[in-house]
């Protein structure tokens, strides 16, 4: 069997990231390491070592759903892998973290005020006032803290179902950041 | 002695997640250059944990058919 690795207990990490949220949001930051350390890996190492290793929320679905079987296990729909999906979700991910970035710079001249709650799906509104207390940082470093949250909280829940539903891994098939980093790869090392 | 089956990989819907190669117990599949899971067949034994974990479904297991090395 493989050794385990320091970073084998990454997925501890993904928890203390969700956890920090609730109780100060501009933990939220932190969870751009995850974003920038797998293109970074991509683009220079033209790699995927960040997915196949390091990724948190990866090796949380393998521990829920493969060690403790809270995964029905069944192949994934053929659509979930398939380019269409997987490049259309990237976009619409990217056209959502492009509004969110609007949202803070909006925030950040004064045009909108700071909305102390987070949007789960892109549609719920629930507010999340507690974790901040107003005046703390410019208002636009806590307004993007709620909108990247929001994301992350939302993509984790929309790998939960998928791990329940079909493989522990499923959220893997059509992640953005896992379809960011193959393309990038793909492109380094043809 | 060489396995009867092997696993093989579907490349072209491969996400190059890495879960195969965490679950293989001979290190015989590994993500390539991140762009898709690769089988080494002097290696692999045909257990077929790498196909039950793709949450692809991209890989399946096919008899041996060239000479055993």
């Amino acid at each position: 069997m493989r050794r385990k690795r320091w970073y084998d207990y990454l997925w501890i990490w993904s928890i203390v990231y969700f956890a920090l949220g609730f109780f100060n949001i501009l933990f939220a930051w932190l969870g751009m390491i995850d974003f920038l350390l797998p293109l970074a890996f991509a683009a220079f190492g033209g790699n995927k070592f960040f997915c196949n290793h390091l990724c948190g929320r990866g090796q949380l679905f393998q521990k829920l759903g493969g060690e403790l079987k809270c995964s029905r296990n069944k192949p994934s729909p053929r659509w979930f892998s398939a380019k269409w999906f997987r490049y259309g979700f990237l976009v619409f991910f990217l056209v959502m973290f492009g509004n969110m970035v609007f949202q803070t710079y909006l925030v950040a001249v004064g045009a909108e005020s700071l909305r102390e709650a987070i949007k789960l799906f892109w549609t719920f509104r629930i507010p999340w006032g507690w974790t901040y207390t107003a005046g703390t940082v410019s208002p636009w470093i806590a307004q993007f803290s709620f909108g990247f949250y929001s994301l992350m909280l939302t993509s984790l829940l929309i790998g939960l179902i998928v791990m329940v539903l079909y493989r522990p891994r499923s959220w893997c098939t059509f992640c953005p950041m896992g379809t960011m980093t193959q393309s990038i790869c793909k492109i380094k090392n043809h | 002695m060489a396995s009867k089956r092997i696993a093989v990989v579907e490349q072209g819907r491969c996400v190059a997640c890495g879960a195969c190669e965490n679950v293989c117990p001979r290190k015989a599949i590994g993500v390539y250059k991140g762009c898709y899971a690769r089988v080494d067949l002097s290696l692999c034994v045909g257990c077929g944990k790498c196909g039950q974990t793709c949450p692809a479904g991209c890989i399946r297991l096919q008899e041996r058919t060239e000479a055993p090395v």
